[in-house]
């Protein structure tokens, strides 16, 4: 097997993993005294691992070597996404269960409810446009006009746990840090002057998996 | 010819049996680690760790008539889930870390605007009124609320013995400073030591309590051992824990939580499902072990004892 394709098994298995860990807990009735709140922070904290892990495949493919990258980074992006929606579905099912009065409430009134909202709705278009066939419908620009999207979707999931914690800030800071060192690589190679033609993407050229 | 049995392996290659058992946190550690966050999400999975001997019974208890017939929250969830930021921030550190607290010799100082400042040992505030079994709700700021079956003495004892003067308009409760035993209290997470206040009429009160126990035992290091406050009508930050000094003051206590977000913990931090949070809806809350969220009764369903204490405030505006 190339080693191309062990990593990609790879990274199927530990994004599978935080799942897998949460059902085995659960059946050990170990979820914490609060089960709910446990699900919902856990699943958010993973969709915000796997959205920044998918936010560095670009900067790697800086690296020749690494080129090849490409092929991981909507896998991861779909991750992401996964984990997102187990998030908001356990926060409007098992959280607040289906009170939606409740729930408008808390996204218009609760800061950090409001970004994450917003952060999640930012990302449905991506998920929707991940398929080959949106990729060519759209054409590359266009399509990665949309994808843009990806940058403030991730400030503001970092913002959601910033605001959420009530003292201790070390966690959503290493986020921060994280996700600053990933955007600030990307505004060093806009800023640089091109020393050679842009390897643009082009999507609709990459082989099938 | 030669059999080597055992001595195959050198003993530097051997793993260490906390790390073996570590070795898919390692695994998952090592792997993910590129993408920088990693550390934060590990040590969200840490499961907590709960102490195992049981501490000592307490003797006498007197049930109270202060009592609400609700079911009690486990005393595993009691002692597992709280917020005890001297221990670490998150729900599990305190069951995992406050073994480090010292609880005998333990001494509370009451001093301040009184005729007889007096520092009590904790044995002599444990004969200091019969203690009692109170089974109060707790609601904490963060939405959650358990059903806690305290032992204890209500605080109002302790005060009439140290006779304040027309000047206490004020309670001031201040928790243990000590780094080497509240090991967060390194880290600026929070102003240390904790404080907390009431107002006098509000310690009066018959319904707050100092707590020494709870199911019938020793209160554990992770509830606020030796000794803590326990205030059923107010968010649980205000219930501060391993108090060793209680002044009686003329103004208004400069508490921790309001010094760290005024608009959101406000002094006196009643439960009042009509004040809005920008964190917390406080119109709902978990009872922790129900599935479904609770209605958020005024002053946490205390409203009949305690909400004469405030008439006359706007409570939307003095939350």
């Amino acid at each position: 097997m190339k080693y191309q394709n062990i990593i990609r098994l790879i990274l199927h298995l530990l994004c599978w993993l935080p799942l897998v860990r949460l059902i085995i807990d659960w059946q050990r009735d170990d979820l914490t005294a609060n089960p709910i709140e446990f699900l919902t922070h856990s699943t958010g904290t993973w969709a915000l691992v796997i959205l920044l892990a998918s936010l560095t495949i670009t900067p790697l493919r800086k690296i020749r070597a690494f080129n090849w990258t490409i092929k991981l980074r909507k896998m991861l992006g779909l991750y992401a996404y996964f984990y997102v929606c187990l998030h908001f579905a356990i926060y409007i099912w098992l959280d607040h269960f289906f009170d939606w009065a409740r729930i408008g409430e808390d996204i218009a009134k609760r800061p950090y409810i409001t970004v994450g909202f917003a952060a999640f709705l930012m990302l449905v278009p991506l998920a929707l446009t991940s398929n080959k066939f949106s990729i060519r419908k759209l054409t590359g620009k266009r399509w990665q006009q949309l994808h843009w999207l990806v940058y403030p979707a991730a400030i503001c999931g970092v913002v959601h746990y910033y605001w959420l914690v009530k003292a201790d800030i070390t966690e959503p800071m290493i986020y921060a840090v994280a996700l600053a060192v990933l955007l600030g690589i990307r505004i060093f190679y806009k800023l640089k002057p091109q020393q050679r033609s842009p390897r643009e993407y082009k999507p609709d050229l990459q082989p099938s998996d | 010819m030669l059999i080597k049995k055992t001595s195959d392996i050198k003993s530097s290659e051997i793993t260490d049996e906390k790390l073996y058992h570590k070795r898919r946190q390692f695994m998952v550690g090592a792997a993910t680690a590129a993408t920088g966050a990693l550390l934060a999400a590990c040590k969200k999975s840490a499961p907590p760790n709960v102490a195992t001997a049981p501490p000592p019974k307490l003797e006498g208890i007197v049930k109270s008539s202060f009592t609400v017939d609700e079911p009690q929250t486990s005393l595993k969830d009691i002692t597992s889930y709280n917020n005890f930021y001297e221990f670490g921030t998150d729900k599990s550190d305190p069951a995992a870390n406050a073994h480090t607290l010292i609880t005998r010799p333990w001494t509370v100082a009451v001093e301040g605007e009184v005729m007889k400042p007096k520092t009590f040992d904790i044995d002599e505030l444990l004969r200091l009124a019969p203690l009692e079994e109170r089974v109060y709700r707790f609601r904490c700021v963060e939405a959650w609320s358990m059903v806690i079956p305290w032992i204890g003495f209500p605080l109002n004892e302790i005060i009439k013995r140290v006779e304040p003067t027309s000047k206490a308009k004020f309670v001031q409760f201040t928790t243990l400073l000590d780094p080497r035993q509240m090991p967060e209290q390194r880290y600026g997470t929070l102003e240390w030591p904790y404080v907390e206040g009431l107002r006098m009429d509000e310690a009066m009160h018959p319904l707050a309590i100092l707590a020494v126990g709870l199911y019938g035992q020793v209160l554990p290091n992770q509830n606020g051992a030796p000794i803590r406050l326990v205030v059923p009508w107010k968010y649980g930050f205000k219930s501060i824990k391993s108090v060793v000094k209680i002044q009686f003051v003329e103004t208004q206590p400069r508490t921790t939580w309001n010094l760290m977000g005024p608009d959101e913990y406000g002094f006196y931090s009643n439960v009042n499902p009509e004040v809005n949070h920008p964190r917390w809806s406080q119109g709902s809350e978990r009872r922790i072990g129900e599935f479904k969220r609770r209605t958020t009764l005024p002053f946490n369903g205390y409203a009949d004892q305690v909400a004469s204490l405030y008439s006359g405030m706007d409570l939307r505006k003095e939350y």
